[in-house]
């Protein structure tokens, strides 16, 4: 493929290519107000670049001047510093990986032959179409029996996933995701962006990402381009610098009167400093937990109830505490269990839909980290902290490959 | 005029056919309350063949030959929007025309015999097939256009791997009733020279002697359930996503 190597040379990111829309404009027919007027953006090399603003304002007609689904009708888009203009619609294209909220997966093909239908038209030898193929069924974390099947025979959240692989199988310079996961239910919702972000830590793709979803935008993006009607662009900044200073009255009532709270979608929960937890372990001397508990440094009421590997089973109550020993079976259930990396505001919203004041934290192996806790989460929005722009965006570094 | 001529020619047809069909003497016949001579139909099963196999070969020229035509206008309309009313129409007012006049009109241009049958017959499955063709390229979804195009697939790579094969359900139900319909119509081309299982239907003596009727309609109607057995056998073949479902 000769085109991909002329691009290569150009890129700074292997693998990926910058884009840059230099005046672009897109007019339909002999419409007053072009959809898209003079856009001039620089989204650099393997960063995640979020288009967002109302239905209308011509963020999706952006996105698809990349790969020339929408002809531009002034100015110009560089991919890896060459123009669109200049090249052929549909092998452009397939350097350009492309996700859709409908996902359009091809009903009549297995899920390897959707995987594998860009490395197709590449003309790639069936073995490798077949090694790239039962490799994304890995990344996205599908079994590989999966791929004889059809996409009917899918959930719709594995039909996205796949709809992803398809788009990254030919290993594309850049990604258009055109709210990909806006027709997903809220719970896979979460879990499909942050399988994205695991994902693209590892892949480091220059991705576009649609969404009129400012939360989403502030979670997924490196940068976020805020726009308004005709495509201008009102802001374009990190997440952190648009919910600290956002540059206009639009973008400030797009971001919403709730800025402090979406600050907590910028960190993770490894950020901020917990409580620790009062431990106790089967069989101990609840003499000795209640020692434990009497210093004035405890913040937790309760004492919580680890196994051999620090593992959190359970919280100890006053009943418990009440017998010789610890029991193996403690009064209270555990309630939510939070991750190290989960998103701040994700476990606001598990600890708020548990009902819960405070819920124990774990790392990685599931071993015991601190507890984290409504008050906590409250006194850090107070701190100056907060309010700084100290918070810069911290993609979740996953570089090792899931288990 | 021609009509007077026309109407001579096919005198002549008809009598030939009706004269071959009198000159055999029936034991059954003298009998006008039997429905079906047994007898008849044991020592004249034979003569069933040779217009069976015509019937076949028109049924399968016709659907052929108006399936390749009908495909290529679908392929021409699905590209060029303007062309789908007036090809609609087109193809609509052809399939109004009464088969008997469409056969005679033919007459003086492509003249006694099977020729004139098998382009009656095609152009009477054009419409069908063209509905069809047509309704099934606009049941694709969009989305899954939008992701082949926006994957790199030309707009030839489209068509050919996307939008027919997702067609293929409707296209096949297409060619379904246009063949069984042909099986049916098939049947006038006795009228036209062109053989068949006609000859067998329309003869002055079967009016009282219902028979060879029967028999010809039973080898049509089997000969129809045939047909679209195997096309619904074939569709299912190359369409196994269409079973595949959740579980």
């Amino acid at each position: 493929m000769p085109e991909a190597e002329a691009t290569s040379e150009t890129q700074s990111q292997p693998g990926a290519s910058s884009v840059s829309y230099e005046g672009a404009s897109k007019r339909y027919g002999d419409s007053a107000s072009p959809a898209v007027d003079n856009l001039t953006l620089e989204v650099p090399a393997g960063e995640i670049c979020v288009l967002v603003g109302p239905s209308g304002c011509g963020k999706t007609t952006a996105m698809r001047m990349v790969n020339r689904t929408v002809e531009i009708t002034e100015g110009d888009v560089l991919v890896g510093g060459e123009s669109v203009r200049d090249r052929d619609p549909a092998r452009l294209r397939r350097e350009i990986g492309y996700v859709i909220q409908q996902i359009g997966l091809f009903p009549h093909r297995t899920i390897a032959e959707n995987i594998g239908a860009v490395p197709q038209l590449l003309g790639w030898k069936k073995d490798r179409t077949k090694a790239r193929t039962a490799e994304l069924l890995e990344l996205i974390g599908l079994d590989p029996e999966l791929g004889e099947r059809y996409p009917a025979q899918l959930s719709g959240g594995q039909q996205q996933r796949v709809g992803v692989a398809r788009a990254l199988a030919a290993d594309p310079l850049v990604m258009l995701m055109d709210e990909p996961f806006g027709a997903i239910d809220p719970i896979s919702r979460e879990r499909l962006q942050n399988e994205f972000l695991r994902l693209q830590a590892q892949v480091r793709k220059t991705v576009l990402f649609v969404t009129h979803d400012i939360d989403e935008a502030i979670k997924m993006g490196d940068r976020i381009a805020i726009m308004k009607e005709g495509g201008r662009v009102e802001q374009y900044a990190t997440p952190a610098e648009i919910l600290m200073a956002p540059a206009t009255e639009f973008v400030e009532d797009f971001v919403g009167a709730d800025r402090a709270l979406k600050r907590l979608a910028l960190m993770r929960v490894a950020d901020i400093d917990l409580w620790e937890a009062p431990l106790a372990h089967v069989g101990q001397a609840t003499a000795e937990v209640r020692a434990k508990l009497a210093q004035s440094d405890v913040e937790v009421p309760y004492p919580l109830l680890v196994d051999g590997e620090r593992r959190p089973l359970g919280w100890l109550s006053e009943r418990d505490l009440g017998a010789e020993t610890v029991p193996a079976k403690p009064d209270s259930p555990l309630g939510p269990l939070l991750d190290r990396d989960d998103v701040m505001r994700d476990a606001l919203a598990d600890l708020l839909q548990g009902e819960a004041q405070y819920a124990a934290v774990v790392d990685h192996e599931g071993r015991i980290d601190g507890v984290l806790s409504v008050e906590i989460i409250s006194e850090f929005l107070k701190s100056p902290r907060a309010k700084s722009g100290e918070l810069a965006v911290e993609r979740p570094h996953g570089g090792e490959p899931a288990p | 005029m021609i009509a007077p001529t026309l109407l001579a020619a096919v005198g002549e047809v008809g009598e030939g056919f009706f004269q071959e069909r009198d000159s055999s003497s029936l034991p059954c016949q003298a009998k006008p309350d039997e429905v079906f001579c047994f007898d008849w139909a044991r020592e004249n099963i034979d003569r069933f063949g040779t217009p069976t196999v015509q019937h076949l070969e028109l049924v399968l020229f016709s659907v052929l030959l108006g399936f390749a035509i009908a495909f290529a206008i679908s392929l021409l309309a699905h590209r060029t929007a303007w062309l789908r009313p007036p090809l609609l129409a087109a193809t609509g007012i052809l399939y109004t025309i009464p088969s008997i006049a469409f056969f005679f009109l033919l007459l003086p241009i492509t003249g006694i015999g099977r020729t004139t049958a098998i382009v009656v017959l095609a152009t009477y499955t054009l419409q069908i097939i063209y509905r069809n063709t047509m309704l099934g390229l606009a049941n694709v979804p969009g989305p899954v256009k939008d992701a082949a195009r926006g994957m790199g697939l030309t707009e030839r790579q489209i068509l050919w791997r996307v939008e027919l094969p997702l067609a293929t359900p409707e296209i096949v139900a297409g060619l379904r009733i246009a063949t069984v319909s042909t099986v049916a119509i098939a049947t006038l081309a006795v009228f036209i020279g062109a053989g068949g299982l006609g000859t067998q239907m329309y003869g002055s003596g079967n009016l009282t002697f219902p028979t060879s009727i029967i028999i010809a309609a039973a080898i049509a109607i089997g000969m129809a359930l045939l047909f679209d057995v195997a096309l619904l056998t074939v569709q299912r073949l190359i369409t196994p996503w269409r079973r595949a479902r959740l579980g």
